[in-house]
Order: C-alpha cells, then structure tokens, then sequence
C-alpha cells in the first residue's frame, strides 16, 4: 500500500473531526471531535515513520497519546465541574468568559 | 491481502469517526471512537508499528474511553443538549471549512514533491516499531521528551483532582493550591461521622 492512502486516511479523519468540533455543543463530544484529530495526526506520524524508514515518528506519536490522556483528564475534570455547579453542559451558554 | 486489510480498516476508522460526530447520544459517541481507535490500531499494525498500535488498544480504547464512559454516565445524557449548531448559517459554514481544510490537505498530500510518499516506504529492519527499540529510542535520544511527558501526566493528574473534586458551593479563586492539599498535618481526610469514604461518597450527589 503506498503511504499516500495513509495520509489520506489521516487527512478525512482530522477534516471530520474539525468540523464536528466547530458544529458540536456538548463539551464531551467536543472532546472526543480533539481525540479525532490527535488520532488522525497520530496516523500521520507514524505513516512518515514508516516512509523514512526510522521510528521517530512512532516515539512521537505516543507523546502524542500522553498529552492527549492529559487533555483528557483535565478536560473531563472540567466538565464534571461545570455539571457540580449545575451549569448548562452547552459550550453556547458558558460563555461568562466572553469579553 | 495487506490492500483488503488497509481497506477495511480505513472504512472503518472513517466510519466511526462519522459516527463520533453524527450520533446524538454521547455514550454511543463514545462507541463509535472506540470503533475508531481499534481500527486505526490496525492500520498501524500495517504500518509496522507494533508497540503503537498494542498502546493504542490498551491506553486508549482501553483506559481513557473508559473515562469519558464514566463522565458520559454521570453527567447524563438526557438533559444534555446533543443539537446542532444554533443556527443554519453557522452549520453550512462548519461544513463548507472542514471540506475546505480537506481540499487543502489532499492537495498538499498529492502534490507533495517527497518521492518517499509514492512507494509502500524505504526497508525496515527486524524489530522495526517493536517495544525493545521504541524502549530503546524513548530512553535515549528522546529521553528529555519522555520526562516531560511524564512530568505533564503528573500535573494534569493533580489538576484532574483539584479540577474534579468536591466543593461546597462556590469558592473564591485562590483560595485552593496544591500545597494547601499537602500540607494538611490531619492525614486522616474530612469524612465525615457517617461517612466511609467509599467512592461513592467521594463523588458525592450533584446537589451538594
């Protein structure tokens, strides 16, 4: 298989996942739109790695797993937050950050 | 056979991340990127990157969806609003980036000048992406990234719990630091007298 179908893979999933990201509003499913694209980069680097010939795009890529089980633990801290407080889980109404 | 392994496999990751954006319920979202993540494990494996692709199903289908299980069952599902955005204009334009963003990737894919891209990849050796030679790569030359990394895990780790644990109704910002939460000479923690301090209790009701 030639590595260009690859990065076509990763190119349709990083594009699903933006456009999930910006029409969501439930700030768990924003989250899960963000693991999309960290996945799609993920397939990326290691598509590269494979082209190259080195693993140093696999060694990245799981950095690239380890900033995301933080994006995903401080994320889903935040959103159990909000719900404590009995905000509206909406990312259209918390917007008391707004200038 | 490679060629009807990458196809299902990659039918399958695009699937499931449609379905991660489509579906209305976050639970079954969270189906769908499950889905995801094991078919894109298997594309790694084509991809001659073993240990990646065993992390891949272990850390991530594995732990961290369990996670977004557990914050998807507790904030619940059926006051949540799953809708789209508010407005129409907004949805066509959501739309029309995300295939431009596309347009513009698959332009830069094709038409990229690396010869490297067209062919199946340059030769690998045995072991290639095993465990012992990404161990041996991670404490060696990336051993500064593989601290950091493990130090930022540290950080969000606390953060989560600070982020995430129980409060009496609104607090001033400032009045809570990691150093406070250490520094307490009580070890024995605030339960209370009818308290267990099971998990249950940790979490405590939303109402309070």
């Amino acid at each position: 298989m030639s590595i260009n179908w690859y990065l076509c893979v990763s190119a349709i999933v990083f594009c699903i996942g933006a456009g999930g990201i910006l029409v969501r509003r439930s700030p768990v499913v924003i989250l899960l739109c963000l693991e999309l694209m960290l996945n799609a980069a993920n397939l990326a680097f290691v598509a590269f790695s494979r082209a190259q010939g080195n693993q140093d795009g696999q060694v990245m890529a799981i950095v690239v797993m380890v900033v995301a089980a933080c994006e995903v633990a401080v994320g889903l801290g935040l959103i159990v937050a909000i719900y404590r407080r009995r905000l509206p889980i909406d990312v259209d109404e918390l917007r008391e950050l707004q200038g | 056979m490679a060629e009807v392994v990458f196809f299902i496999a990659a039918i399958g990751a695009i699937a499931g991340a449609a379905g991660t954006v489509a579906l209305r319920n976050p639970f079954f979202s969270v189906l769908a990127l499950v889905g995801h993540l094991l078919c894109l494990a298997a594309l790694f494996l084509l991809l001659r990157a073993e240990f990646v692709a065993a992390a891949q199903v272990v850390v991530y289908a594995g732990a961290v969806m369990v996670l977004y299980v557990f914050v998807a069952a507790y904030v619940g599902t059926e006051d949540m609003p799953v809708g789209i955005a508010p407005s129409p204009g907004l949805r066509w334009v959501s739309v029309a980036f995300a295939g431009a963003l596309f347009v513009e990737l698959v332009i830069a894919i094709l038409g990229t000048g690396l010869a490297a891209l067209d062919g199946d990849g340059r030769g690998y050796f045995p072991g290639f992406g095993s465990p012992g030679e990404i161990g041996k790569l991670l404490l060696t030359r990336y051993l500064l990234a593989f601290e950091v990394a493990s130090f930022l895990l540290l950080v969000a780790a606390v953060g989560a719990v600070i982020l995430a644990r129980r409060r009496e109704g609104l607090e001033p910002a400032g009045t809570v630091s990691v150093g406070d939460l250490f520094s307490t000479t009580d070890r024995t923690g605030t339960l209370g007298p009818e308290e267990q301090g099971t998990m249950l209790e940790a979490g405590g009701s939303p109402s309070r």
